[in-house]
């Protein structure tokens, strides 16, 4: 038994949140950047130089990358050895997007009835908050800021098992054209599949955290990956909306079992800003 | 398509404006106003209610915008554009008033896109996830209207060569519709 006070948790919150926006991680720099090798339009390439240049600028004057500083989506891994001392730990976690949201100068981006009042809280919180427990000890953290824009452009759909990966394909290809330039293109894809609909949506989300450019280790999904990649490319939206030939810079799909009768497929849009930081207690 | 950024002074003359053509690149120098829908549901119920707007909109550029708070020793934090299909129900009445330019990001409604051609109006995107470059150009910023908004409170920017791209003109030309075309493969 190791105990955990959860005065580290919201420290940790905070400061994952914060960097998080301020730093694009290495693997999204280094997909730009391979893409500006590859961009055939000039306007295209225009826009990912300004993203690359717009990475060096928040970094470097701590500056937000992108004024949706999002909702905080925190994924939790517990280790089952871990006790959580000084409070409930679901108050550590929103006292740490408060904090961040407060130290880091970030936008209030949460109302708190979405079907009437519509009231700001003020402070970002509550943080869409997964937790799952694990073997060992270790507390792991990875904060996801979510903006809207991308998320807006989320689906999901109840494929039927005929429809298959033909018609899984296509409805991401769909999700994608609908979309446009809404999602701040080039963007990220996390495909969840399988399990229920609520649990192909959490995957979806889940497979934003997988490194930029770190394919499924399973072979077969890894080849369906880079097919959804090239298939979303040849609509042409390119960087910004404007025309060009990369407008995902990669696919990241989860599977999990599902129901004899089920094919869920949820498409979880990430923007070019795929901000997230991971720590640990 | 230009390779040169056009420099335009805000607020904009209606010639000006009929003269930008979808792909044009262009450098905004001068006076804009920020709103997202909670203003923008506000400036529309001033109008129906005959009640004064808080800014004139005459030749008026709008920017889809919530900036993050600044911190010490900013004008504004991060500040990039917002999707614009949020307002497209109220952008035409704000044409119809003399608005001459809108600055967001994404598609638009066939509404939006025959109300600028009625008004001679352009629709600018700016590059979506640039916000903190984006910010540099913004010299001066201050609330004008409805602080009670907060990010989404009417704010009056003065800004300095901020870049954007014309996607849709006076004339129907749309950069999102051809340059998708241009780019588009068959699968």
């Amino acid at each position: 038994m190791r105990e955990v006070d959860v005065s580290e948790v919201t420290a940790l919150v905070s400061r994952l949140y914060q960097e998080a926006n301020f730093n694009l991680p290495p693997d999204v720099v280094a997909a730009l950047e391979s893409a500006l090798e590859l961009e055939e339009s000039l306007l295209g390439r225009e826009v990912l130089e300004t993203l690359l240049k717009n990475a060096e600028i928040a970094a470097r004057e701590r500056v937000p990358l992108c004024q949706d500083t999002g909702l905080a989506a925190v994924f939790v891994e517990v280790g089952q050895e871990v006790c959580f001392t000084g409070g409930p730990f679901r108050q550590a976690v929103d006292a740490g997007v408060a904090k961040a949201w407060q130290d880091g100068y970030l936008r209030a981006s949460v109302v708190s009835s979405p079907c009437h009042d519509r009231a700001n809280t003020g402070d970002n919180t509550p943080a869409m908050l997964h937790t799952e427990l694990v073997a060992g000890e270790t507390v792991r953290i990875t904060v996801l800021p979510k903006g809207a824009g991308s998320e807006n452009m989320s689906r999901l759909a109840m494929l039927k098992p005929a429809e298959g990966i033909a018609g899984l394909v296509d409805f991401v290809v769909e999700t994608v054209e609908k979309a446009g330039g809404n999602p701040c293109p080039p963007i990220f894809l996390g495909v969840g599949v399988g399990g229920t609909m609520d649990r192909a949506a959490v995957l979806s989300k889940l497979a934003l955290l997988r490194p930029a450019a770190s394919p499924n280790p399973d072979e077969r999904l890894a080849r369906l990956e880079l097919e959804i990649r090239d298939s979303v490319n040849a609509l042409g939206i390119g960087p910004g909306g404007f025309g060009g030939s990369i407008t995902c810079l990669g696919v990241a799909l989860e599977e999990y079992p599902c129901h004899i009768a089920s094919l869920p497929v949820a498409v979880n849009i990430q923007c070019n800003s795929a901000r997230r930081a991971t720590g640990s207690i | 398509m230009t390779t040169m950024p056009i420099s335009l002074t805000a607020p904009l003359s209606l010639e000006k404006t009929r003269s930008l053509i979808a792909g044009d690149k262009v450098l905004i120098t001068g006076t804009i106003y920020t709103a997202r829908d909670a203003a923008h549901r506000r400036l529309i119920e001033l109008i129906e209610k005959g009640g004064e707007l808080p800014f004139e909109l005459t030749g008026q550029i709008i920017y889809y915008v919530g900036p993050t708070p600044a911190s010490p020793g900013r004008a504004t934090g991060s500040a990039g554009p917002t999707t614009s299909s949020r307002v497209d129900r109220y952008t035409p009445q704000l044409l119809a008033r003399g608005l001459r330019a809108v600055i967001g990001k994404g598609d638009r409604s066939p509404e939006v896109a025959a109300a600028l051609q009625e008004h001679g109006a352009v629709y600018l995107a700016a590059v979506g996830g640039a916000g903190a470059l984006l910010a540099e150009r913004i010299r001066v910023a201050e609330v004008v209207a409805w602080p009670e908004l907060g990010t989404e409170a009417i704010h009056r920017f003065e800004v300095s060569d901020f870049p954007a791209i014309v996607v849709m003109d006076a004339q129907g030309g749309n950069l999102y519709a051809s340059g998708r075309k241009k780019y588009r493969q068959p699968r």
